[in-house]
């Protein structure tokens, strides 16, 4: 199992984010959590990131126990719904950026570092923009970049937290299909915040339904589709999951 | 329905475009207001210069005194304000950043040079730094010398220019967004480096307006520095105290030259200043 | 998709790698407790050193030869001239740049006039000058060798060394200090509530007293108590056109430096820890407007943003 959460809890003063919430992930895997807002999904996420610290609970990436591991140590690439890009630096920079923290004796060269840069940027489709900034690009243009600067350091775990919720509609369908390609090809293990449960069905292997800081329900869209004891989860899901079944299948098979 | 009158515009005044009542009589009188307040008063200054002439001005603007003033001044005045960039921006991050007891007051005490006359910081710091003061007396066996030296000239500016470093950082930094350093921590940046090459380079706008603006204020200088620098042409005597020097002696035309030279030497800084802010704007906008 | 990358194995010579060591995991993005206490200690430090000791210093020098000494001092007839005086000139300035500031936003924010930024930028000149060449150029007008200065000996007036010229001398250099406050926030407020004001039947002076001020009032009291502490305690320019004549022309920081070079400490001390008391009090009454003139306009761009679709 790549990420394991084991009855984590977490609250914010009297707001219980999370309820002893177990749950794992297989290498390779994409899941989605989906929910509405205030469900617990996003604290979630920044739990498993290092970027929120657990009431209770342990959380196990690739086996070993995080809690002693900071943000920058647990490997795992995060991306931030308002794309956090470093606006003072270019394109290049950015991704580039994991690279060149790291410490003397693990840093690699400049020329490898360029290489590895433009390897990424030709991934995500953005090899002749690197000397831009990111005030110069349009919204989905710098969510690749962030994409890009995010893989750069070699992640175990994908973290996206609703990568798309800032951008028009025609960009995001766009970006959620292109974003299952990038998974097949990389194959890195991934957790997909999303809000929007036809996104969550159209490109995770598994769905994670979130609900009042639990997990509600867990599994693949066609699962999903053929219903829910749960009478909150038969509303929230019944167009979405029946449609983006189909669609699923119509693409990728 | 009433025909509303046509209307006419005086000529005299600039074109006023506005349903609102009252503008051309605002307008009228702020114009008034400045021009005898501000803009008379000012071109005096250059009148002035003319009538002395060329050589005149220049004789009067570049005497060894005048060179020796000028330097002092701007060299002061710079060391003041990197001084307040330094240590203000640690002042600003600790009071967004930080929590502790006895915050809010620190916060206030940021605005006393504001708050506090020139002449009153001028008694009081060079009685704090004089030989036999609290801070003179501890420097002295060390053979430092403050009061009637540079340094204590540099001292008084660096307290009259403090809190324009802290107020123009500290709103950039409270909006900054938490995510960018959330991003360079899940890319491995430790936390200096992420102070480094994240959060510093958005700061810097902000930084280079904050030590501009103190070294503006710095360079003009007078009540709370006459005290402390002792006065002693070549020495310790800035730009304004040799001003007021000539003003005593009724030596005008030199005054005037003076305050010529060291108004275009502001200029050209703050333009300069500007270009520079401009610039690391537009990269971190 | 044209390259492939296979995360495992290293690219380009670059292995994948965690960190050798491990950092202590902290909150997620601060700095260790040692270091954030290190930083809190140096800025406080740094604050007490510039601005913390100094204003001790003041009350310490007043009290030096014990309470009496002290009142003694500020009963001193020249002192209290030169309290009155200070009130005085604050309060003919002050009132003065209160009515330039409202009529400058006025005219700037509500007339919408053109080349506006000129007469923001003439306001603001005054900030940029040093007070000794601001009492300068009012030296170079009605001194005896100013444009005026034979034209008011014949007409036997005198402006130069006397409190008119104080008067004017402050007023130039606290000029900015409301019109500043003032002009950013009407600007923020817009002109729409006067102009429905308008299409109502109000007068001008309804429209102003009625709409705008309530709006305003904090940033306007903010203006006024930066513009007062500035007027009170202005130094540079008043020095040169005051000719310093004690008991007429000398205002409580004049009046201060005359002390000091006399050696007399306690009154000149005495006579600080007046303005030094208003200082305080300034800095109080700046720190609680802050909030309400910070809150309101806050709160008109939050309205704003709201509005738009």
């Amino acid at each position: 199992m790549s990420v394991e959460l084991d009855r984590v809890s977490k609250q914010f003063g009297e707001f219980t984010a999370l309820d002893q919430v177990s749950f794992a992930v297989g290498e390779g895997e994409l899941v989605a959590l989906v929910g509405p807002s205030g469900s617990g999904k996003s604290t979630l996420l920044r739990v498993v990131a290092g970027l929120e610290r657990q009431d209770a609970g342990t959380v196990r990436i690739h086996g070993e126990d995080a809690a002693p591991l900071g943000p920058g140590d647990r490997r795992i690439g995060f991306v931030f719904q308002h794309y956090a890009l470093f606006r003072h630096m270019t394109v290049f920079e950015n991704v580039a950026f994991g690279l060149r923290v790291r410490p003397r004796r693990e840093r690699p060269s400049g020329s490898d570092i360029k290489a590895a840069v433009k390897d990424l940027l030709a991934l995500v489709e953005l090899d002749t923009l690197g000397a831009r900034y990111p005030s110069e690009l349009s919204g989905g243009q710098q969510q690749r970049v962030a994409l890009a600067r995010a893989l750069a350091v070699q992640p175990r775990v994908l973290l996206l937290d609703e990568p798309f919720g800032a951008l028009d509609a025609r960009v995001r369908k766009q970006l959620r299909q292109w974003l299952r390609r990038l998974h097949d090809e990389v194959q890195v293990t991934t957790i997909l915040v999303t809000h929007d449960s036809e996104e969550a069905c159209e490109v995770a292997d598994r769905v994670a339904v979130m609900h009042d800081a639990r997990i509600a329900q867990i599994g693949t869209a066609a699962e999903l589709a053929r219903g829910s004891a749960n009478p909150f989860l038969e509303s929230f899901l019944a167009e979405n999951t029946r449609k983006s079944a189909a669609v699923k299948k119509i693409n990728y098979h | 329905m009433s025909v509303l009158p046509a209307r006419r515009v005086a000529p005299a005044l600039p074109r006023v475009r506005s349903v609102l009542p009252g503008v051309r009589l605002t307008l009228g009188f702020t114009l008034a207001y400045l021009l005898v307040l501000v803009v008379i008063p000012l071109s005096t200054l250059f009148v002035r210069s003319a009538r002395l002439g060329w050589t005149g001005f220049l004789e009067a603007a570049t005497s060894d005194r005048a060179i020796a003033a000028y330097r002092l001044s701007v060299g002061a005045s710079v060391t003041a304000a990197l001084v307040n960039g330094v240590f203000g921006l640690l002042v600003a991050w600790v009071l967004t950043r930080y929590r502790f007891p006895g915050k809010s007051i620190a916060d206030a005490l940021v605005d006393l040079p504001f708050a506090l006359p020139t002449a009153v910081a001028g008694v009081a710091l060079t009685t704090l730094y004089a030989q036999n003061g609290l801070i003179g007396a501890l420097l002295a066996p060390h053979g430092i010398k403050v009061a009637f030296t540079p340094l204590g000239i540099t001292v008084a500016l660096t307290f009259i220019g403090l809190p324009f470093v802290v107020r123009s950082v500290q709103p950039v930094l409270e909006t900054l967004p938490k995510e960018i350093e959330e991003a360079a921590a899940t890319l491995g940046a430790d936390r200096w480096q992420t102070f480094r090459r994240v959060i510093l380079p958005a700061l810097t706008p902000a930084l280079v307006a904050g030590v501009s603006l103190s070294f503006a204020r710095a360079i003009g200088e007078y009540g709370s520095v006459v005290f402390i620098s002792g006065n002693m042409p070549g020495f310790t005597e800035i730009a304004p105290l040799l001003i007021m020097s000539k003003l005593e002696q009724y030596d005008y035309g030199g005054a005037t030259a003076i305050a010529v030279v060291m108004l275009l030497l502001s200029a050209v800084i703050l333009i300069g200043a500007g270009l520079l802010q401009r610039r690391a704007a537009k990269r971190a906008a | 998709m044209s390259t492939t990358i296979a995360p495992p194995a290293p690219r380009h010579g670059i292995p994948p790698g965690p960190r050798t060591k491990p950092r202590a995991a902290a909150a997620a993005t601060g700095e260790s407790a040692g270091a954030r206490w290190v930083l809190i200690a140096v800025a406080l430090a740094y604050l007490f050193l510039f601005l913390g000791l100094p204003l001790f210093v003041v009350f310490q020098e007043a009290f030096k030869k014990g309470v009496t000494a002290y009142f003694t001092a500020l009963k001193e007839p020249d002192l209290l001239y030169a309290l009155k005086l200070t009130l005085i000139v604050a309060g003919i300035a002050v009132p003065l740049n209160v009515l330039f500031g409202l009529s400058a936003a006025w005219a700037i924010t509500k007339g919408k006039v053109r080349g506006h930024a000129l007469l923001v930028a003439l306001a603001d000149l005054p900030l940029a000058v040093s007070p000794v060449i601001a009492g300068l150029t009012f030296m170079l007008l009605f001194g005896m060798q100013g444009w005026f200065g034979p034209w008011l000996k014949a007409h036997d007036i005198q402006i130069a060394f006397t409190v008119t010229a104080v008067v004017l001398a402050t007023i130039f250099v606290t000029l900015p200090f409301v019109a500043r406050e003032l002009i950013p926030l009407m600007e923020e407020q817009g002109v729409t509530e006067e102009e429905a004001a308008v299409t109502l039947g109000a007068s001008g002076w309804q429209i102003f007293r009625r709409v705008t001020l309530p709006n305003i009032r904090w940033g306007l009291l903010y203006g006024v108590v930066l513009c007062n502490a500035r007027a009170m305690g202005e130094f540079g320019a008043v020095s040169v056109v005051s000719g310093r004549i004690r008991g007429q022309t000398t205002t409580l920081p004049l009046h201060i430096e005359i002390l000091y070079n006399e050696y007399d400490f306690t009154a000149a001390f005495a006579a600080s820890s007046l303005l030094a008391m208003l200082a305080v009090v300034t800095l109080a009454a700046k720190h609680l407007l802050e909030r309400s003139h910070h809150a309101a306009r806050a709160r008109i761009i939050q309205e704003q943003q709201e509005r738009q679709p």
